[in-house]
């Protein structure tokens, strides 16, 4: 059997590749992707946790979370769309007029 | 029933200041004179009762119990004893004949304002009867503060007028001063005694030794009342306003600023006699005021030139010397005087309003003269008033007057009573310059069209708008007319009160004069403490306390306050002695004022040329109104700019507020830098605050 400390550090490596795409990458969707990514890290070690205590817990709270997760990709995308289509462009530097 | 008396006045203002402004004036104005005719004849039925019932000295009734606290059980008491049912009988009889009055005084104000005043006067009457009939001291203290808003209200009755307005306040703000004192007198008197109920206050302090030679509790507690006293009834140092508030309408000024209101001093003073008596340094206090206030009011007087502030200055020595026979324990003698100083003084107001009625809101005597043949009813009835006011036997003014002076020289007050006779030379003069100026002689035109001294600090308000409350609708133009004679609604109560004046003394005709001073009888149990009270302590306690109460009872009586029967015989010469004194003086009087202003009046003008000085001092009233606003005002004026308004209010309220204000915005504009729009400044800066919480709770 694989040890849970495997997945724990599967799952800390692609959150922290979730993160960098978060942070580095130039384009809206890219950007969402990630945040997928760093979805995924945590329902991997829900369910890697969830199989070591031997409860069920963990895979509900991999249900809620994916389902969030898609309401979450669909709201995001319409709403690079709609940005899009004003600015042709998805930089995430080029929406800051929402400040002071 | 005694609830009655000052609910029917109150009916009458509910409805003329709700309903007025839409009724007609006889209906607003019928409504108003029915209400206090209703309360008169429940006072005189309620009167009746109280005589007719042996044995009983007060009828009581509790309407409810106002305010429960613990200890502090105040019923919403009335109170009906001697005292008090001579008092309601004048208010409600004297303002009933000036209800009528006014009917005819006000005729020419529009319909609202006619409602208005009959409303305020309604209210008036009801507040004064409150007052007392009140058996405890918050109750009274209702009535207290109701006349003196009333008083404010309808000093101020034609408030466009600026001088009007202000006497009103005037009037408010030094009454104030008065009422502070008496709150205090009594706030001092429930901690002592656990009890605002006049009578078992009466029976508590006479269980108490007299505080002769020392500043006890009761002592400070009555100088405190008695400055409420000074402020009520316009005595020493609070006299100020009540010449000002002449400037309210004439029958406001008989009913309220002569007959009525400001005799309640003199009345809480009776009130709590038992009180007084146990303070024999309050009582020094009140008889030195009251003198004091006789002689100078009645000094200024002298030389005034606006008919109503004469009778003003003259109310003002009337209640020094009511003051002075409350001060030397006389407490019938001065309730007595109280009693026709209602009448006649009622009766002079109303003939001077007539007057200034007939002559169009003229005021000043220098433009009397020679009215006699014009206004025959207002001159005879007029003369009969002045003439009880001089102390002339066989009115009503001789009997009170002289009972007092006689009371305060046999109280062993020689320097007291000289003044007393000065003042009332000074009455007897001052009246019939009165009479000679205004009726006797030739129409005159004298005074100054505008006041041509500066420092003659008249009101310049004859004739101007609503300062004349007759100047509308008349057709004569600024008094250059044939003066009218009043109306009948007013000539009837002008004659109704000479009657009174001239029969109203008979009811205190003294023992020297074959008399039986019924007055004094009928009022004594309401200056004792309450038999039927030390009675029920006597079933309670046995009979020892009953003897302890009645010896003391009988220590607190001062000679002034015994029924004149106890006196012995020699009294009476000495009685007759001075009552021929003060009829010579009273007929001196007369004919000092015939000589001065009748025969010889280039003699007094060049007198009063000649002695400059004193006489603007007095025509200035002892610039005592100046040496209050330099003294008083201006101090004050200056601490609330200079310091409470420009430092505490602007400086530190504003300061505060301001500064709170400006720290916020300050604040909040380095804080909104931030907000940088950048969706990946948001993300770090949650990523980071994410780290910083689990690098806490993993390696701390």
């Amino acid at each position: 059997m694989v040890p849970l400390n495997y997945f724990l550090v599967l799952s800390a490596v692609l959150f922290a590749i979730g993160t960098a795409g978060v942070f580095l990458r130039r384009n809206l969707i890219t950007v969402l992707l990630s945040v997928e990514i760093m979805l995924n890290a945590v329902n991997l070690t829900f369910v890697a946790v969830g199989r070591y205590l031997g409860t069920v817990d963990g895979q509900i709270i991999v249900f809620f979370v994916m389902t969030v997760a898609a309401a979450e990709a669909a709201v995001g995308l319409a709403l690079v769309i709609s940005l899009f289509r004003h600015r042709e462009t998805l930089s995430p530097d080029a929406f800051t007029a929402l400040k002071w | 029933m005694l609830l009655l008396i000052p609910l029917l006045p109150f009916a009458g203002f509910l409805i003329n200041a709700t309903l007025g402004r839409r009724l007609a004036k006889s209906i607003s104005g019928g409504i108003a004179c029915l209400a206090i005719i209703a309360a008169f004849v429940v006072s005189l039925l309620a009167v009746l009762d109280l005589r007719g019932a042996a044995g009983v000295h007060a009828l009581r009734q509790v309407v409810f119990t106002w305010l429960p606290s613990g200890d502090l059980q105040i019923p919403f008491e009335l109170y009906l004893d001697p005292l008090s049912s001579l008092m309601i009988l004048v208010i409600t009889g004297i303002g009933s004949l000036i209800h009528i009055y006014s009917t005819g005084y006000m005729h020419d104000e529009p319909d609202s304002e006619y409602a208005r005043y009959f409303s305020y006067l309604n209210l008036f009457a009801s507040f004064m009867l409150v007052l007392v009939l009140g058996a405890n001291m918050p109750v009274m203290f209702i009535g207290w503060e109701g006349v003196g808003l009333c008083s404010y209200l309808l000093i101020g009755f034609w408030f466009t007028k600026k001088s009007a307005a202000d006497a009103g306040k005037k009037a408010f703000i030094v009454n104030r001063i008065g009422d502070f004192g008496f709150v205090l007198g009594m706030l001092l008197l429930f901690t002592t005694f656990t009890t605002l109920d006049f009578q078992q206050l009466a029976v508590a302090v006479s269980s108490h030794a007299t505080e002769a030679g020392s500043w006890g509790v009761i002592t400070i507690a009555t100088m405190l009342l008695f400055l409420g006293a000074t402020g009520k009834s316009a005595q020493i140092p609070l006299y100020v306003w009540l010449p000002d508030a002449m400037e309210g309408p004439t029958p406001v000024s008989a009913l309220i600023h002569a007959a009525t209101m400001v005799t309640a001093g003199v009345y809480m003073i009776g009130r709590n006699a038992v009180l007084f008596t146990h303070a024999p340094h309050t009582l020094a206090v009140v008889a030195g005021i009251g003198v004091a206030t006789a002689l100078m009011a009645g000094t200024i007087g002298l030389v005034q030139n606006d008919i109503k502030r004469v009778l003003a200055y003259s109310t003002v020595s009337q209640l020094g010397y009511m003051f002075l026979a409350m001060g030397v324990g006389a407490y019938a003698a001065g309730i007595f005087h109280l009693y026709t100083h209602a009448f006649f003084k009622a009766l002079l107001f109303l003939g001077s309003g007539s007057v200034i009625h007939a002559l169009s809101g003229e005021q000043d005597l220098r433009n009397m003269g020679g009215l006699k043949k014009y206004l025959p009813i207002t001159y005879w009835t007029f003369l009969i008033g002045a003439l009880a006011i001089a102390g002339v036997p066989l009115l009503s003014g001789f009997f009170s007057k002289d009972e007092i002076l006689f009371r305060t020289f046999s109280g062993g007050h020689v320097l007291l009573w000289a003044i007393g006779i000065v003042t009332s030379l000074l009455t007897a003069t001052y009246m019939f310059r009165l009479v000679f100026l205004a009726f006797h002689g030739e129409r005159r035109h004298d005074a100054p069209a505008a006041p041509a001294h500066p420092e003659e600090e008249e009101p310049a308000a004859h004739g101007h708008g609503h300062a004349a409350p007759a100047a509308h609708g008349h057709g004569h133009g600024g008094g250059h007319g044939t003066p009218h004679e009043a109306p009948w609604s007013m000539a009837i109560p002008l004659i109704l009160l000479a009657v009174g004046s001239v029969v109203a003394g008979y009811v205190g005709v003294p023992h020297a004069l074959k008399g039986s001073n019924e007055i004094e009888s009928f009022l004594a149990p309401s200056f004792e403490a309450s038999r039927s009270v030390p009675s029920r302590t006597a079933s309670a306690a046995g009979g020892a306390a009953f003897q302890t109460v009645a010896v003391q009872e009988a220590r607190t009586e001062q000679p002034g306050a015994e029924p004149a029967s106890h006196e012995p015989a020699a009294d009476e010469a000495t009685e007759l002695t001075l009552m021929g004194i003060s009829v010579g003086i009273a007929f001196a009087g007369i004919g000092l004022a015939w000589f001065f202003w009748q025969r010889n009046r280039p003699l007094t003008d060049s007198l009063a040329r000649q002695f400059g000085g004193p006489y603007r001092l007095l025509l200035n009233k002892y610039y005592v109104d100046e040496l209050y606003d330099a003294a008083i005002v201006q101090p004050i004026k200056l601490l609330s700019t200079g310091a409470l308004w420009k430092g505490v209010d602007a400086g530190l309220i504003d300061g505060t507020v301001n500064g709170v204000g400006a720290l916020v915005r300050v604040g909040s504009t380095r804080l909104r830098r931030l907000q940088t729009g950048s969706i990946r400044t948001y993300a770090a800066s949650l990523f980071l605050g994410v780290a910083l919480i689990l690098g806490w709770y993993l390696w701390l």
